[in-house]
């Protein structure tokens, strides 16, 4: 059933992500916006198409693997987590408070269906790395993908996992990167150029492709792609517009790390319930 | 508990803790198939060369690049290996601290960090090289225990006994080769210290290769008829808290000795437990504040005052004061 979702149903999916995402980092008085909303999409057809999961047993072995690397972008895995079924959604509202399962940052332990613990940058794709190494070794057919920052292709960590994963093959692995081109300091290419990362994961051996990340008939297109099977890894740079869905975000790095006012809030929550079903 | 039989005679034996991570290996690598190895160039140097020839799809080699090293083997728990990262104390836990913390530590995969170059041992490989810091950084984090074998056979039974944990695991090693003190058949349990010398007048607890000059130090003190034990802590943590508060009652005198900074190693552990628990005259011996430098290492040894014979006069003025 869930394979069989529509490019429609998906987006609609995605609108209702954007509103939980705006309404919990409102609740919560602190987190990060921008990336939740701009990789809603690419969530959205994760949880609820591409991805093998298992809420009711989050550990089956037959599991496909997700590993956030950029941890500060969990509200919008939270929310899709709970869409999924993996915990009640009233819980959404504990994000970030004392005694939540809910981290700022996500921890493994604290809440099944997580994969890793994240927030410190750079080291999700050598994690994802291992976990396709040992999946590979042991001849099961788990997919691997890891959904990376842009801001964090800055950091050495990232680049020895690259080299890591073509060395040793890992077809079972697919790489997103959320090029949304800010980080908290301002703009990656004032920050740190990061250039065109296609060319350069290309040129590690991997298989690379660009997409707009906010099209869900292109993420569609890429994430089948992915399936086929290949010998090298795979990186979807995916451009995504930051604070996607909610105009007066959309663009800003200011909204990296900001959260909302509730006159704010209100506001966004209305524009994204006023253009569910249009393509944005 | 009885010492190896050969200790202090013409028949001593000297082989590297190092040794031992590597023989370990091969035998927890038989035993159990999801034993992994991994290596930032450095397989030759951290002995794990027979690893690779015996199980080449369980060896991994990453290159120079220990962060990476850090996060794959917690990649590879995730997925119910048991992954030993082997490489020098100052590289790895040193460089990759922060991948340790979070995805090791954090995440609590069972990932053995093994590594084989550490303190003033390292020798003529200068500063660069003698991680001095290395016990304070694991120790402080959580869910983690750290080991640090006194001989090449307590060395292999570490191996083996945290490859049986379902836990983050630090064990120290030394590449230089020193005695066995103990053997084959003497019991190892991780948090479990050894008495290696019953004494009353003092109490030297150390780690390492300083086992050796505690216990030399001992003997002689023996001859001069001050009676002076020696306690083997090769877990650092958890910390076997019971024993030494034991022989803080029995000797009201405890001399730490260790191949690490004074701050944060072997000796820090033992003064939070007693300062708290049992307050007793105390003696940090370990390298001062300093870093080390290039030459043979039995002579860093003596500029820093990690002798038998500077342990001797250590305990000498402990127990006066």
């Amino acid at each position: 059933m869930e394979k069989n979702r529509s490019v429609q149903e998906l987006e609609e999916l995605a609108n209702i992500l954007r509103q939980n995402v705006i309404k919990i980092l409102h609740k919560a008085r602190s987190g990060h916006p921008a990336g939740s909303l701009g990789m809603a999409d690419i969530f959205a057809a994760l949880y609820f198409k591409h991805l093998n999961l298992y809420p009711k047993k989050p550990k089956h072995p037959d599991r496909d693997i997700l590993v956030l690397s950029n941890g500060h972008i969990c509200p919008v895995m939270y929310a899709a987590m709970a869409g999924k079924g993996f915990f009640p959604k009233d819980e959404l509202l504990t994000l970030r408070k004392a005694g939540s399962r809910l981290q700022g940052h996500p921890h493994r332990e604290a809440l099944p269906g997580l994969e890793t613990s994240s927030g410190p940058l750079g080291s999700g794709i050598s994690q994802a790395a291992g976990m396709a190494l040992a999946l590979k070794n042991d001849r099961k057919p788990n997919k691997v993908v890891c959904i990376t920052s842009d801001g964090e292709h800055q950091s050495g960590n990232t680049w020895e996992a690259v080299m890591f994963a073509e060395k040793y093959g890992l077809g079972n692995l697919t790489v997103i990167v959320d090029r949304n081109n800010i980080q908290i300091d301002g703009n990656t290419e004032d920050i740190m150029p990061l250039k065109s990362l296609r060319e350069k994961y290309a040129s590690f051996g991997w298989g690379a492709i660009e997409i707009n990340g906010n099209n869900m008939k292109e993420i569609l297109v890429a994430l089948h792609k992915s399936m086929q099977p290949r010998k090298h890894p795979l990186v979807i740079i995916s451009h995504t517009t930051p604070g996607k869905g909610v105009s007066f975000m959309e663009n800003k790095y200011e909204w990296h790390g900001r959260t909302l006012s509730e006159e704010e809030a209100m506001k966004a929550v209305e524009e994204l319930e006023e253009n569910r079903g249009k393509i944005l | 508990m009885s010492l190896n039989k050969h200790l202090f005679t013409e028949k001593q034996e000297w082989k590297s803790t190092r040794n031992g991570l590597g023989d370990g290996l091969v035998e927890v690598g038989r035993r159990n198939k999801n034993v992994y190895a991994l290596t930032a160039d450095l397989g030759g140097s951290t002995k794990i060369t027979k690893f690779k020839e015996l199980f080449p799809e369980r060896f991994v080699q990453v290159g120079v690049a220990e962060q990476n090293l850090a996060s794959v083997a917690s990649g590879l728990a995730h997925m119910g290996k048991i992954p030993f990262i082997t490489s020098f104390s100052v590289f790895s836990p040193g460089r990759n601290w922060e991948q340790i913390r979070t995805t090791i530590c954090y995440n609590n995969q069972p990932v053995k960090i093994t590594s084989t170059h550490s303190g003033l041992g390292v020798g003529e490989d200068g500063a660069t090289h003698q991680a001095l810091e290395d016990i304070a950084i694991t120790r402080a984090l959580p869910n983690i225990d750290v080991i640090v074998p006194c001989d090449y056979e307590q060395a292999k039974k570490a191996v083996v006994a945290v490859s049986k944990t379902e836990k983050p695991a630090y064990i120290r090693l030394n590449r230089q080769k020193t005695p066995l003190i103990t053997t084959k058949k003497t019991s190892f349990k991780i948090g479990e210290a050894q008495v290696l010398l019953e004494g009353k007048k003092l109490a030297i607890i150390a780690c390492g290769p300083m086992v050796y000059e505690a216990l030399l130090a001992a003997k002689k003190l023996e001859k001069e008829k001050v009676s002076v034990a020696v306690i083997n802590m090769h877990t650092i943590k958890p910390l076997d808290k019971k024993k030494i508060i034991k022989y803080a009652k029995i000797t009201k005198r405890i001399l730490t000795v260790e191949d690490h900074q004074v701050h944060g190693g072997l000796g820090s552990a033992i003064a939070e437990t007693i300062t708290q628990e049992h307050p007793t005259k105390m003696k940090i011996m370990g390298v001062k504040d300093k870093f080390g430098e290039s030459g043979p290492y039995q002579e860093l040894f003596k500029k820093h005052g990690l002798t038998h014979n500077e342990i001797i006069k250590e305990a000498k003025k402990l127990i006066k004061k």
